[in-house]
């Protein structure tokens, strides 16, 4: 291939126009994650991602049940006390089945049973894997993944 | 159901599981990124408790 030839290659390359980027939308993405966020797996099964969404609807709120099951404690947002607070905040994730046991009185855990931090830990990682399935969800509406 | 062993496991096939999920679309990658997961998870825990059984709090 001569030089003369690849340097209209070249030019005719750089004269295509290349693919048009769309704006994401990002107000729809919001509202996928706080769908997500109030519905375990909501945001994905929005998106049309059956199969990742029902697992998440099924797997989180069960670990969270199996958290309160085991006398796990809801921790109270209060700022006085920053690790109970962050403990709060990670309960937070789990949404609307938080709620549910908030109202329900549940959650009130007993620190004498031997399976009180167990109970906590399920209760809070399911919240922060929760906010992780939102994220997820984001990132999905963006069209990042 | 108070057995720490058992809670361990069944900690760790939930968050295998959801990891296993967001990390990988299709099914078959999921199951083998969720078991590679899962397996070190028990198999970290059991290694750390031999190696902090000589020290009793």
């Amino acid at each position: 291939m001569g030089r003369k030839s690849r340097d209209s290659r070249r030019a005719r390359v750089a004269a295509k126009p290349g693919p048009v980027v769309s704006d994401p939308d990002t107000s729809l993405a919001m509202a996928v994650a706080a769908l997500g966020w109030v519905i375990p797996g909501g945001g994905h099964l929005w998106l049309g991602r059956r199969q990742k969404g029902l697992i998440f609807l099924v797997i989180l709120p069960l670990m969270f049940a199996i958290g309160l099951w085991l006398e796990g404690r809801l921790f109270p947002l209060d700022p006085g006390q920053p690790l109970s607070l962050l403990a709060a905040l990670a309960d937070l994730g789990n949404g609307l089945p938080y709620l549910i046991a908030t109202v329900s009185g549940l959650g009130e855990g007993r620190v004498v049973a031997a399976t009180f931090e167990y109970g906590n830990t399920f209760t809070i990682v399911s919240g922060l894997l929760n906010m992780l399935v939102c994220l997820d969800a984001y990132d999905v509406a963006l069209g990042r993944k | 159901m108070q057995s720490h062993f058992f809670l361990m496991v069944i900690f760790a096939g939930f968050v295998s599981l959801v990891f296993a999920v967001i990390m990988k679309d299709e099914p078959v990658d999921q199951v083998k990124f969720g078991g590679m997961l899962f397996v070190s998870f028990v198999a970290t825990a059991v290694v750390f408790g031999w190696i902090l059984y000589p020290f009793p709090l």
